[in-house]
């Protein structure tokens, strides 16, 4: 599994698109993140790794402010986007997403049709001017994210009458349609076959020369084939954090390497 | 794991086990009661069903005799020029002697032997024949001088007679038939003079007064429901639609929207004559609002059905998913955009119901108009403007039927069971409107 390839592993890194540093969430009582420092880079993709519940699903939605509509949710500590503080008093959140964009680890199409879904953002940011705009901005997510082929012939027909991993694709092709600068991917190919998922995989190494992917996956082989950088959690904390041929090679924690040779999780 | 295998006795799935017995023995009872319970409900409904519509049905038809009347000019208009303003001079009086005259001919015509005088027919016919043929000579005054073919309401005695209500044993001490009038109605009834058919003025005219229950309709008091209905439509649904959506959506949860949210609730329990009474102290003698109108009728039960939609309403964004609306802000939608083009259009089905349910209550409802001055006013005249409509002093059905019941003669009896029929078609074409507007709007996720 480790000498699995890494794709451009070894394209180089830039500066650092998100950095945090000691963020702590809280649900109510519960202490969900500790103490977390992460930088994300520029045109890379990082992966979150840890077993279920150690938070990382938590920390990706402090990246987008997706925690604000939890009302016992708080998050403390630092988050910078481009060196601006996201949780100032003077961001709008939704201003935010709309350069942090997210695909949600359960498929949550709205229920109405393919092409409106995937249109819906473009429209609300107002990015298309007419109709051709609009049909080409769809046309170019949906073949982003590998689902084209199967829904070309039926974009009027409702999102929600697609098969499970045939929905996420569409979730996908929805953030992408309006272009973030970040993407934030919560297991976006735990619903999804082989073959979607390499056709997933390849869209994210597509986006990573424009964008920065985080990508949420239970999949120690995902994690090694599509990410550069990779950020181990257990228990709310951040236990190891670095270049992804290290973490799966050579791991300085030693329930880092537990976790990967299948001893915790 | 063999041994164990060999302990356990050999069982077969042909025959039940003891304790498949009992449960199944209990699956049984508990199907039985459920269909006992909804059998009684069954026949309960039809119960009522049968009672309202056997007696409210008569209602719906009255009893006419048709006779050939001459229009005599030298009663009507003396002076022969047909000026208005002098045939409106002559009085109901002066037309008695053209429908005792009418008798007389139908009688010769028809080859009918009495000795019934021409006076008593003439009380066999509503107290409001004259007047009703008085109103088609001043508005077709050159008529005056022909024969007309003019159909006169038989006063509900008579009409009770042909209904089956009235009889000869039971109005020994009713002074207002005699036997001889009843003969003299079988007579008229064989030679097809006297008929009962169908009456639409039941359902589109006005309520009369106590002498006169065969003249009462219903058809006034229903635009007046129809115009607090209205009023009521145009206030709760924005009002209590907007309010759920910012209490459930926007609003901060905290100890004042938690008391807020108590008193609503508290608020759909509270009896409808307390909103009566609020209705009379502020709009009435605060406000100065006019008193009977259907406008004030339309605030205080828009008062009464607003936490019913709340309620609902608040159910039905409840019930959208969570994901949807992390789905629309997770592509940068704002919080309003969310609730306006995701949950607001999933939540529309529950929130029709509730309001359509809501104003099935309202229109049902007569407490709250007791207080307002609703019951017992007789309003006869058909609003003519919508302004008119939502101002002059009406009554609305469900006091209507009270007022109808309420009264001693038996044919305003009959009247409001066909009243309750009239309410009860609103009431379910309401309700199946409601389950219609659900089934095409409900959409899967
Ligand atoms: N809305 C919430 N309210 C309260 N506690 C929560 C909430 N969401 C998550 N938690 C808690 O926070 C902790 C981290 O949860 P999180 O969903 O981030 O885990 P995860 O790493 O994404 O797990 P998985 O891999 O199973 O998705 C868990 O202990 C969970 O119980
Ligand atoms: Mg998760």
């Amino acid at each position: 599994m480790f000498d699995a390839p890494t794709i451009g592993s070894t394209v180089e890194l830039q500066d650092s698109k998100i950095t945090a540093s000691g963020v702590h969430v809280f649900y109510g009582d519960t202490h969900a993140i500790k103490d977390v420092n992460v930088n994300i880079a520029a045109k890379t993709v990082t992966a979150f790794i840890g077993p279920s519940g150690c938070g990382k699903s938590t920390f990706l939605r402090c990246l987008n402010r997706m925690n604000d509509t939890i009302d016992t949710c708080r998050v403390e500590g630092n988050i910078h986007l481009d060196g601006e503080d996201i949780y100032d008093r003077r961001v709008d959140p939704v201003q935010l997403r709309a350069k942090v964009g997210m695909v949600f680890q359960k498929p949550n199409p709205f229920p109405k049709s393919i092409y409106d879904n995937v249109a819906y953002g473009a429209r609300i940011h107002g990015l298309a001017r007419n109709k051709s705009e609009l049909d080409a901005i769809v046309e170019k997510a949906l073949r982003r994210a590998a689902l084209w082929g199967e829904v070309k012939d039926r974009l009027g027909a409702p999102g929600t009458g697609l098969s499970g991993g045939q929905q996420q694709r569409l979730c996908i092709a929805r953030a992408v349609a309006t272009e973030p600068e970040v993407l934030l991917m919560d297991e976006p190919c735990s619903a999804l076959d082989p073959i979607a998922t390499a056709q997933v995989e390849e869209l994210i190494d597509d986006l990573r020369t424009r964008f920065s992917v985080v990508i949420v996956t239970h999949s120690m082989q995902q994690a090694a084939r599509v990410s550069q950088k990779t950020a181990f959690f257990h228990l709310g904390h951040l236990v190891e954090f670095g270049d992804t041929p290290t973490i799966f090679t050579n791991p300085s924690d030693e329930r880092t390497e537990s976790y990967i040779t299948g001893r915790i999780g | 794991m063999s041994d164990a295998k060999l302990l356990t006795p050999k069982t077969s799935i042909h025959t039940q086990s003891p304790r498949t017995k009992r449960r199944n023995a209990a699956e049984t009872r508990f199907k039985v009661f459920g269909m006992i319970a909804i059998s009684i409900g069954l026949l309960m409904l039809v119960a009522l069903m049968g009672t309202i519509l056997s007696k409210g049905i008569g209602a719906f038809q009255q009893s006419f005799i048709t006779m050939e009347v001459e229009l005599l000019e030298a009663k009507l208009d003396k002076k022969g020029n047909r000026n208005l303003s002098d045939i409106k001079k002559v009085t109901t009086f002066g037309y008695t002697p053209l429908i005792k005259n009418a008798f007389a001919k139908a009688v010769k015509d028809q080859g009918i032997e009495t000795d019934l005088k021409t006076k008593d027919m003439a009380k066999m016919l509503s107290k409001s024949a004259a007047a009703q043929l008085r109103n088609v000579v001043i508005d077709n005054p050159q008529k005056i001088g022909q024969t007309i073919k003019f159909r006169f309401l038989a006063n509900s005695r008579i009409d009770g007679y042909l209904k089956g209500r009235v009889s000869r044993e039971s109005i020994a001490n009713d002074k207002n038939v005699s036997v001889a009038q009843l003969d003299f109605a079988d007579q008229l009834l064989k030679a097809g003079v006297l008929k009962k058919t169908f009456n639409i003025d039941f359902i589109i005219g006005a309520d009369a007064s106590d002498q006169r229950p065969e003249a009462a309709g219903i058809g006034v008091a229903m635009m007046g429901s129809l115009f607090m209905m209205l009023v009521v439509l145009g206030l709760s649904l924005p009002i209590g639609v907007a309010a759920s959506i910012y209490l459930e959506e926007f609003a901060p949860k905290n100890w004042i929207t938690d008391v807020i949210e108590v008193n609503i609730s508290n608020l759909a329990a509270v009896p409808s004559i307390v909103f009566g009474i609020l209705g009379l102290a502020v709009f009435i003698n605060y406000m100065h609002l006019p008193q009977s109108a259907p406008l004030v009728g339309g605030l205080v039960l828009t008062l009464m059905t607003l936490p019913t939609i709340i309620i609902s309403t608040r159910a039905s964004l409840k019930s959208v998913p969570p994901s949807i609306r992390d789905a629309a802000l997770g592509v940068g939608a704002s919080k309003m955009q969310s609730v306006f083009h995701h949950v607001l259009p999933l939540a529309a089905p529950g929130i029709l119901t509730g309001t359509i349910i809501g104003l099935g209550q309202a229109l049902g409802e007569t407490a709250p108009l007791l207080l307002i001055g609703m019951i017992g006013f007789i309003a006869s005249n058909m609003p003519t403007t919508i302004g008119e409509g939502l101002l002059s002093p009406n009554s609305a059905m469900p006091a209507q039927i009270y007022e109808w019941a309420k009264r001693a003669d038996p044919a305003f009896y009959e009247r409001a069971w066909g009243g309750i029929i009239i309410l009860l078609v609103f009431l379910v074409s309401m309700n199946t409107l409601a389950v219609i507007l659900r089934r095409r709007f409900e959409r899967r996720w």
